[in-house]
C-alpha cells in the first residue's frame, strides 16, 4: 500500500480501543481516509463498524487511541467545539431517521433554519435544490409516514448534506431496500460526494453494492481491521477471510458461533 | 436458610440503589433540561407548539370531565347538606373540592394519561428511530430543541388545565344545586364567594397544579428519553409515566396539602 | 406558513380560555373582588376566648361583610386573645362599637360581628375595640344546662 502524506487524510483513526462497559468492540483500529474519496468499512453485523462511526462523529470518546478528523482530535473537543466540528459532518442513519413530526421540507430545513440565519425565501430555494438532486422535488410537502423506504433514505439524504458538509457518513445506508433503490442510493452516494467535494464514508455489509462505488474498502472483523484494499484488489483476493465475506459462507475464518465455554460441558453443567 | 434471608436483603438493596441511581440520573437529567431551555423561551414557537399538543388537544375532556364531577359533587353535596338543613351551604362544598382538591389533582391525572404518555411515547419513539442521534449529529442539542419545549409547555399547561377544570365544575354544580334541584342562586354564590379565599384556597390550588404539572412533565420527558430504544421498551415507559406520574400526584398532593392547610 | 398560524390561534384560544376560568375562581368563585388590600384599616379586639375562630375570617356587620380576621395572638399579661381586623376603608363605626364572636348556624364557621355603638368619633387605624363578648363554648354551654341550678355562676357572657 503506498503511503499517503498526512494531510492528505481527512480521517485518522489510530489505535483506537473501545468497550462498552466489560464488552470490548475495538481492539485498536487504525485507518485513514482521504479527501475527496469515498470509502467503504465493511464487516458482519455487531463487528464494530457503527461504534467506529459513533466514534468518528463524537458520540462516543475512545478508550484508548484517537480519532481526528481534519487534523483535530474529537474526543478533546468541548462541547461548541464539536458542535461547530458536526456542522459540518453529515450522518445517514441507518433508516434515514427523519423528524416524523415535519414534512420532508421541513426536515431538509431544519439545518438551515438552526445553524443560519438565511431569509425564508434563500430556504426555500436551497431546500428545493437539495431535494431535486435526489430527484424528490415533488414530495415536499409529504409527511415521512407517506413515504416508502427508499424515498426516505433520499429525503434523509438531502438532509444530510443540506449544509454541504464535507464529511458525510452513511450507517447502513442499503439496509432494507429494494435492489432498484440501492442502485439509486448508491449512485447518489457516489455523485453527491464528487460534486459537494465532499469524503464519504459508508459502513455497510452489502459488498456487491458497495464494491460497485467505492475506491476504498476497510474491512473489519471483531474489532480490527483484517483486510484493506481498492474493490479491485479485493476482488481478486483469495484471502479465505474476504472469500467468505464476498461469497456469503456461513463459516469460515469468521466463526458461526459467539465464543461460548466447550459446548459438552455446558450440556453437562446444565444437567447437574 | 440464611441463604434466602440473604438473597432478600440483596434483592432489596439492589432495588434501593436501583431507584436511587434512577432518581439521580433524572434530578441531573432535570438539570440539563432546565440549562439548556435557553432556546425554546428565546424561540418560544417551539413552546406554543407543544402548548397546542400537551394543552389544547386536551381542552375537550378536561372541560368534559370538570363539568360531569362538579355535577356529581352537586348532587352528592345536596344529599348529604340537606340532612343537617345547611343545603345553601352547597355552593361552598363544590367550589372548596374543586378548588382545593380536585381540580388539581383530578385534571393532573388527566393530564398525565391524556399528554404525559404521549409525550413519553413521542420521545421515545424519536429515540427508537435515532431521530435524536440525527439532531445531535446536526449539531443541535436534542434536550434543547426536543425535551425542553415538552417540559415547558406541560408546567404552562397544567395550571390552566386545572383552572378550567375547577371553573367547568362549580358550573356543573351550579347546574345542578340551582338549576335542577333549586338551591337558591343567591345563597349558592354568596356563601360561596364569603368561604372561598383567594390567596388561602384559590392561589394554593394553582400553586398545586403548578407542582403536578412540573412533576407530570418531568416524569414523561425523562421516561420518554430513557426508554429503552424498543417497541416494548417505549410501551413500557409510557406505563411506567401514567403509573410513576399519578402516585406522584397522589403523594405531593397530600404532603402539599398538610403544608397549605394545617390548622390555617 | 398557514400551519403555522392555526397552531398559534389554538394554543392562543387555549391560553384565553385558561386564564377566563382563573379569573372566574378569582373574581366569581373567590373573594378577590370583594376586597384589595390596600383600602382597609386595622382595628385590634381583645376576647376572653375566641372559640374556633380562625384567620381570614369574615367580619360582619348587620349581616353585611365588612371585613376579615387579619391576624390572632395571645396577650400573655391579661391572658386574652388578642384579634386584628382589617375592615373596609368604605365602612367606618363609631369608637364604642361591640364586637361579638358568633356563630353562622348551628354547626357553621364563626365569624366577628360588630354592632355600632352612638359615639361620634369614629374607629381609626390601629384603635381598639372595647366592648367584646366571647364565642359561645358549646361545652360550657351544655354543662350550664345540666347544672342549671347553679346558673348564677354565669361564665359565658363577661362583658368588660
Amino acid at each position: 500500500m503506498p503511503t499517503i502524506p498526512a494531510t492528505d487524510n481527512l480521517v485518522e483513526v489510530e489505535n483506537v480501543n473501545f468497550a462498552y462497559d466489560s464488552r470490548q468492540i475495538l481492539k485498536g483500529v487504525n485507518l485513514n481516509i482521504r479527501r475527496g474519496q469515498v470509502v467503504a468499512i465493511m464487516g458482519l453485523s455487531g463487528c464494530g463498524k457503527t461504534t467506529l462511526l459513533r466514534l468518528i462523529g463524537g458520540a462516543l470518546r475512545p478508550n484508548q487511541g484517537e480519532v481526528r478528523v481534519g487534523g483535530k482530535a474529537v474526543s478533546r473537543l468541548n462541547h461548541e467545539e464539536l458542535f461547530a466540528l458536526r456542522r459540518r459532518m453529515g450522518m445517514l442513519f441507518q433508516f434515514g431517521a427523519l423528524f416524523t413530526d415535519m414534512s420532508c421540507y421541513d426536515n431538509v430545513a431544519f439545518q438551515m433554519r438552526e445553524h443560519t440565519d438565511l431569509p425564508e425565501e434563500v430556504i426555500d430555494d436551497l431546500v428545493l435544490m437539495k431535494l431535486q438532486a435526489v430527484g424528490l422535488r415533488g414530495a415536499a410537502r409529504l409527511m415521512p409516514s407517506e413515504l416508502s423506504g427508499g424515498m426516505a433514505r433520499r429525503v434523509a439524504l438531502a438532509r444530510t448534506t443540506a449544509l454541504d458538509p464535507m464529511l458525510i457518513m452513511y450507517d447502513e445506508p442499503f439496509a432494507g431496500l429494494d435492489p432498484v433503490s440501492m442502485g439509486v442510493i448508491g449512485q447518489l452516494i457516489r455523485r453527491l460526494n464528487d460534486s459537494l467535494g465532499a469524503t464519504s464514508i459508508i459502513v455497510t455489509h452489502d459488498v456487491a453494492e458497495a464494491l460497485e462505488l467505492v475506491d476504498y474498502v476497510y474491512f473489519m472483523s471483531d474489532g480490527v481491521i483484517v483486510t484493506q484494499g481498492n474493490p479491485e484488489e479485493l476482488r481478486a483476493s483469495d484471502k479465505p477471510f474476504v472469500h467468505q465475506f464476498v461469497h456469503g459462507e456461513t463459516d469460515g475464518p469468521m466463526p458461526f458461533h459467539y465464543p461460548a465455554e466447550d459446548y459438552a460441558r455446558d450440556l453437562q453443567a446444565a444437567q447437574g | 436458610m440464611s441463604a434466602v434471608v440473604n438473597e432478600f436483603f440483596e434483592n432489596l438493596g439492589g432495588r434501593a440503589t436501583g431507584a436511587i441511581h434512577r432518581l439521580g440520573f433524572a434530578s441531573r437529567f432535570l438539570l440539563l433540561t432546565l440549562r439548556n431551555s435557553g432556546m425554546c423561551l428565546r424561540r418560544f414557537s417551539l413552546v406554543t407548539r407543544e402548548i397546542y399538543f400537551t394543552g389544547a388537544l386536551s381542552l375537550i375532556i378536561i372541560l368534559v370531565s370538570g363539568l360531569f364531577v362538579g355535577m356529581v359533587l352537586g348532587l352528592q353535596g345536596y344529599d348529604t347538606l340537606e340532612r343537617y338543613g345547611s343545603s345553601s351551604a352547597l355552593g361552598v362544598l363544590v367550589a372548596l373540592s374543586l378548588v382545593r382538591e380536585l381540580g388539581p389533582v383530578v385534571a393532573g391525572l388527566l393530564f398525565a394519561s391524556r399528554a404525559g404518555s404521549a409525550i413519553t411515547a413521542e420521545i421515545g419513539l424519536m429515540k427508537a428511530t435515532e431521530q435524536l442521534a440525527a439532531m445531535e449529529m446536526m449539531a443541535v442539542d436534542p434536550i434543547g430543541r426536543v425535551i425542553a419545549p415538552r417540559f415547558w409547555a406541560g408546567v404552562i399547561s397544567m395550571p390552566l388545565l386545572a383552572a378550567m377544570f375547577s371553573a367547568m365544575g362549580v358550573f356543573g354544580g351550579y347546574l345542578v344545586g340551582v338549576r335542577l334541584i333549586g338551591v337558591d342562586e343567591g345563597s349558592f354564590w354568596s356563601q360561596m364567594q364569603a368561604a372561598v379565599d383567594f390567596r388561602e384556597d384559590i392561589l394554593n390550588g394553582v400553586i398545586k397544579s403548578l407542582v403536578f404539572g412540573i412533576a407530570v412533565s418531568w416524569i414523561a420527558v425523562f421516561e420518554g428519553y430513557d426508554a429503552p430504544p424498543t417497541a416494548e421498551g417505549v410501551s413500557g415507559a409510557t406505563t411506567r409515566t401514567v403509573v410513576t406520574s399519578s402516585l406522584s400526584i397522589l403523594a405531593l398532593d397530600f404532603m402539599l396539602t398538610a403544608f397549605m392547610f394545617r390548622g390555617a | 406558513m398557514m400551519k403555522r398560524k392555526t397552531l398559534d390561534l389554538w394554543v392562543g384560544v387555549f391560553v384565553a380560555i385558561g386564564l377566563g376560568a382563573l379569573l372566574f375562581l378569582a373574581l366569581k368563585v373567590g373573594n378577590l373582588a370583594s376586597f384589595s388590600a390596600e383600602e382597609t384599616y386595622l382595628v385590634k379586639a381583645n376576647f376572653d376566648n375566641i372559640g374556633g375562630l380562625k384567620k381570614r375570617a369574615p367580619v360582619k356587620s348587620a349581616g353585611v361583610v365588612v371585613g376579615r380576621v387579619e391576624d390572632i395572638g395571645f396577650d400573655t399579661e391579661t391572658y386574652e386573645a388578642t384579634v386584628a381586623m382589617a375592615i373596609d376603608k368604605r365602612y367606618e363605626f363609631p369608637k364604642d362599637t361591640s364586637a361579638k364572636i358568633l356563630t353562622s348556624g348551628l354547626l357553621g364557621e364563626q365569624y366577628i360581628g360588630l354592632t355600632a355603638g352612638g359615639d361620634t368619633a369614629k374607629l381609626k387605624n390601629g384603635d381598639k375595640i372595647k366592648i367584646t363578648q366571647s364565642a359561645v363554648v358549646l361545652e360550657n354551654l351544655i354543662s350550664q344546662f345540666l347544672f342549671s341550678k347553679a346558673a348564677d355562676g354565669n361564665k359565658d357572657s363577661n362583658s368588660k
